[in-house]
């Protein structure tokens, strides 16, 4: 690989905290001048992946170079590399000049050139003759300002920002943004931004990877991630998405809301489950006509500022969001057109849920960190190990913890039209996929019960 | 009205607590032998208690007390304060077991504290004198030094060691550059916390103190105390001790209150 | 060497020094009362240490009179120290912060020179030394243990509580009994914790309060440490470790009490 011009190398790399897993196997090569953007929610593994790269932790598996060289285990201080941190970390001892001048003076550069290098630094960053002001006495944005040319006056090959903006407030950030632009285009080089704060993301960037659950999700141009979303939680974490179940009838037929449309899409197979992903702004809606290849009543109409936000109810009982520059009364009867090209279909990541259990006696299973009682098993005996099958809409999600078989928290909710698919993470870490009508919160603690008749039992 | 009553319940209890102190205080400027006589006015007793005379020991047990006091509160705040950085940085479960042992010594009475030190010593054959007590100082002094230098570590932005190793300081470099600036205000105020304890101790001394004649104010006043009731020195000194610990609480005081302001200031 | 230099760069082991400290000087000394509570002056196994505790008509009198004295000083600290503490934290009854300094102040004066400024108070006012002496001492001593962790507490408390109760028709009196007390709990069990463990402990001061005629358990155990009789001593201390560790079961408030302490002043 030494002759690439990837500047950053990320081979393979994976990193647990106890039996937690937060980084599963992601590799990622980032080109020399690149402006990339790691994006996820929290817990997603995006500031972990950031924090290998700088040093601060130890990946448990893979490999890390940097312009070519191998610095798995290159401890931080010796890394070419240089980090803005989300809540500043200027060390509140020292003013800025000090601040600003720290890294200089450990490398023993001449004093004044360490005032010429401070000084240009604080020029970029619109702080000239703020040198000996106390870092306590600034500003939120102005303490940004000076962390970022701590950063840049080392004149490192790679920076690296850690959420740099998220303590900021809404206009602080907007200026930040194109200001931050500005500088990489300047100093020409690598910068490795995280954030969760999609828009950002798609202001910034010339790579955005989007991450979720310690893995990789997708890489590509802000446009590439927005209008060709990879799967369903890339669809939803970048914009706003309608995402529906799916079949997929043959090439370019993908069946849903119970009528069949045309697309572009191919290769997937016949008669194959599938999401299908329609942004709010490719849906065009019109007063109730023969032309429409659907029709609904209006729910909800919102003005946006520059459009307004419309759900329509379908007679099949979807809820469709459509977006467009035209208001339609809540109760009017429209029509909807949806271009092929505008329909994106998806692979579904799984069509139900598996379970590893091991069958304590005939009629109980040990799975998901609790017992379960099963149908009689004839052919499978005590202490074997079993693969357990669920549909989604199987498990029952209850309000009260105590009345489930076991507990778990919602994790992330995607809204498919007519119904939830919750994703709900157990106190052990298994994740469950529950489609259900109920309406859950983020972060709500609920009892999940799953009926002997509906689990389909296998041998492992 | 109800706020009047409540004001005059609040300095009905301050005279309470300190009217002793202040009948004290009043009559050490007066020669009189017996509590309660008022001679006239005379600063007497303080230069007797200075010059020598009567109490001999006197000068060598205010000497002791200070050195040990000094001795302890220094070896306290360094042990405390590279303990603070080590269990700061533990796991949560070993820094669980850390900090139930670091209550111990608060937890205990300090009878408790004192007789488990005099076995200790004699078990190991110890003899009691200058080292023992001042063991068993730092013994009890060291955990408030680590609850006040812990206490600053977690006010510490956390990434402020990463941000010094990140632009180039080896984790030596960023200890002294970095961290124990950070701290310092937690160890100066454990320091002065360990030496104000020191002083005021006796329950622990006069356990680890030993049968070799060394003497503490604490021990002091208690021998005399015991053998006369009240000499009339006691009483200087007894106030001096008031205005000592009186000064160095108004400069914890102060400190803790500059602080917060400061911090108050950067929000 | 360079094992040992190996060894601190890891940050976390900067807690080994003081945890073998720990182990030496509070651990092992800990453990030593329990070894001597159950050894006779031989080094002999025996359980007399006890059964002497309980047939010796003194010791046992003077233990069952010590937290006498301790209930009585600790429920007189309560009484006194609740609305003390009340008022301070109330910002319409007291306004200035100053009040609080001086209720803590005394905590940290020498408590033989507080003991002793009681005696000087008894002279002064001609009163004679004894049991009342000795309970006005004890309260004298340690009332601001008891004010400062229920101050502390109330302090604490989001006022939107109270306003909340009023907001939802509690007159002053509901409010009182049914929010401010309960959620004062924490800090009035802290202060008996803070005040009834050193009252039940303490030696000295009930010598000098009642010119040696009223005798508590600290006093005893300290007289048989001073008089050789170890194990007798250590015996006495151990059952002194129990009942401070029942207290401490009861009050089940390590973490609030080791808060208090550390932000004192």
């Amino acid at each position: 690989m030494k002759n690439s011009n990837y500047i950053i190398e990320l081979s393979n790399l994976s990193k647990s905290f106890g039996d937690k897993k937060v980084l599963d196997d992601v590799s990622l090569y980032i080109k020399k001048g690149e402006f990339v953007t790691i994006l996820g929610p929290s817990g997603c593994g995006k500031t972990t992946l950031l924090r290998i790269l700088a040093g601060f932790s130890k990946a448990d598996e893979g490999e890390i170079h940097i312009a070519g060289e191998s610095i798995t285990d290159v401890p931080p201080h010796e890394r070419p590399v240089n980090t803005v941190f989300q809540r500043y970390a200027l060390f509140p001892h020292l003013n800025v000049f000090d601040n600003i001048a720290f890294g200089l003076k450990l490398k023993k550069v001449k004093q004044d050139e360490i005032d010429l290098r401070v000084r240009k630094a604080l020029k970029m960053v619109g702080m000239t003759d703020y040198e000996w002001r106390d870092v306590n006495s600034l500003s939120g944005g102005q303490q940004q300002r000076v962390a970022i040319a701590r950063a840049i006056v080392n004149r490192p090959q790679v920076l690296l920002l850690d959420e740099p903006l998220a303590a900021l407030d809404l206009k602080m950030r907007k200026d930040m943004q194109m200001e931050l632009k500005d500088m990489h285009k300047t100093l020409g080089i690598t910068f490795v931004y995280v954030t969760h704060d999609q828009e950002e993301a798609l202001t910034l960037s010339d790579t955005i990877v989007v991450m979720s659950e310690g893995r990789v999700q997708q890489i590509g141009t802000p446009t590439d991630i927005y209008n060709e979303p990879s799967n369903s939680f890339v669809a939803d974490f970048i914009g706003e998405s309608n995402i529906l179940n799916g079949t997929m009838i043959r090439d370019k037929v993908v069946k849903f809301m119970n009528r069949e449309f045309d697309c572009v899409d191919v290769g997937f197979g016949e008669q194959i489950p599938v999401d299908v992903v329609i942004r709010p702004e490719d849906v065009y809606i019109m007063a109730k006509s023969d032309s429409g290849m659907f029709d609904g009543v209006v729910q909800s109409c919102i003005f946006k500022g520059v459009h307004y936000e419309m759900t329509v109810l379908t007679p099949d009982g979807y809820e469709i969001m459509i977006q467009d520059y035209n208001a339609f009364e809540v109760g009017q009867e429209v029509s909807m057109i949806v271009k092929p090209s505008d329909i994106h279909v998806m692979q579904k990541e799984r069509i139900c849920n598996t379970f590893e259990g091991v069958m304590s006696d005939a009629t109980h299973i040990k799975m998901l960190g609790s017992e379960f009682l099963c149908n009689e098993q004839k052919d499978i005996v005590g202490g074997e190990k079993v693969i357990v099958e669920v549909n989604f809409d199987k498990i029952d999600l209850l309000d009260n913890k105590e009345d489930g078989q076991t507990v778990g928290d919602v994790r992330f909710i995607l809204y498919k039209g007519d119904h939830y698919h919750l994703t709900v993470r157990t106190e052990e870490g298994d994740n469950l996929y529950v489609d259900t009508h109920d309406v859950w919160d983020d972060r709500d603690i609920v009892g999940i019960r799953i009926m002997p008749e509906d689990m389909r039992i296998t041998r492992v | 009205m109800k706020r009047f009553f409540a004001q005059a319940y609040l300095w009905l209890l301050l005279a309470m607590l300190y009217a002793p102190i202040l009948i004290i205080a009043i009559f050490s400027f007066t020669e009189a032998k017996v509590l309660g006589n008022w001679t006239g006015f005379s600063t007497k007793l303080y230069t007797s208690l200075f010059s020598g005379g009567v109490h001999h020991s006197l000068l060598s047990a205010i000497e002791n007390t200070f050195i040990i006091a000094i001795i302890a509160a220094t070896l306290s705040t360094i042990l405390g304060s590279v303990a603070a950085i080590g269990i700061y940085n533990l796991r949560a479960h070993k820094k669980m077991v850390m900090n139930t042992l670091n209550n111990i010594p608060m937890l205990n009475p300090d009878i408790i504290t004192g007789i488990s030190l005099f076995l200790l010593f004699v078990s190991l054959g110890i003899t009691q004198g200058y080292t023992t007590v001042i063991l068993a100082h730092v013994t009890f002094c060291t955990p408030y030094v680590v609850l006040c230098v812990i206490t600053r570590l977690q006010q510490m932005n956390p990434n402020i060691y990463e941000a010094a190793l990140d632009l180039g300081a080896t984790p030596y470099q960023a200890l002294r550059k970095v961290i124990i600036p950070e701290i310092k205000p937690g160890m100066i105020s454990g320091f002065i916390l360990a030496f104000t304890l020191s002083i005021d101790d006796f329950a622990v001394t006069i356990f680890t103190i030993g049968t070799g004649g060394l003497e503490t104010l604490s021990t002091y006043i208690y021998a005399d105390a015991r053998k006369g009731g009240l000499t009339p020195e006691l009483r200087p000194l007894s106030t001096i001790i008031f205005v000592t610990v009186l000064v160095l609480l108004i400069i914890i005081n102060v400190r803790s209150a500059r602080a917060k302001k400061r911090k108050e200031a950067t929000l | 060497m360079k094992w040992l230099s190996r060894l601190f760069m890891k940050r976390h082991n900067w807690s080994i020094p003081y945890f073998i400290f720990l182990l030496i000087f509070v651990v092992l000394p800990l453990v030593l009362i329990f070894i001597y509570a159950f050894q006779d002056a031989e080094g002999n196994f025996t359980l007399r240490n006890f059964t002497k505790f309980i047939t010796h008509a003194e010791a046992a009198n003077t233990f069952v009179y010590s937290i006498g004295v301790a209930i009585i000083t600790t429920i007189l600290c309560i009484l006194l120290g609740y609305p003390a503490a009340y008022i301070l934290s109330n910002n319409e009854l007291c306004r200035s912060k100053v009040m609080v300094v001086l209720f803590i102040l005394p905590m940290w004066i020498n408590i033989l020179v507080r003991t002793l400024a009681t005696v000087a108070l008894f002279d002064f006012m001609r009163l004679p030394l004894g049991e009342g002496a000795l309970i006005f001492g004890m309260v004298y001593n340690f009332l601001p243990f008891m004010i400062y962790p229920i101050y502390n507490t109330m302090q604490k408390m989001d006022h939107s509580y109270i306003e909340a109760a009023q907001d939802l028709g509690a007159s002053p009196m509901k409010v009182f009994t049914k929010v401010m007390l309960p959620l004062s709990m924490p800090g009035v069990m802290s202060g008996i914790m803070m005040v009834f463990m050193p009252t039940i402990s303490t030696f000295a001061i009930a010598e000098l309060l009642t010119m040696n005629n009223i005798k508590l358990f600290g006093t005893t155990i300290q007289e048989n440490i001073n008089n050789g009789m170890w194990n007798y001593g250590a015996a006495l201390s151990l059952i002194m470790l129990v009942i401070i560790f029942a207290t401490d079961l009861f009050s089940d408030s390590d973490e609030e009490r080791a808060s208090n302490e550390g932000g004192i002043i």
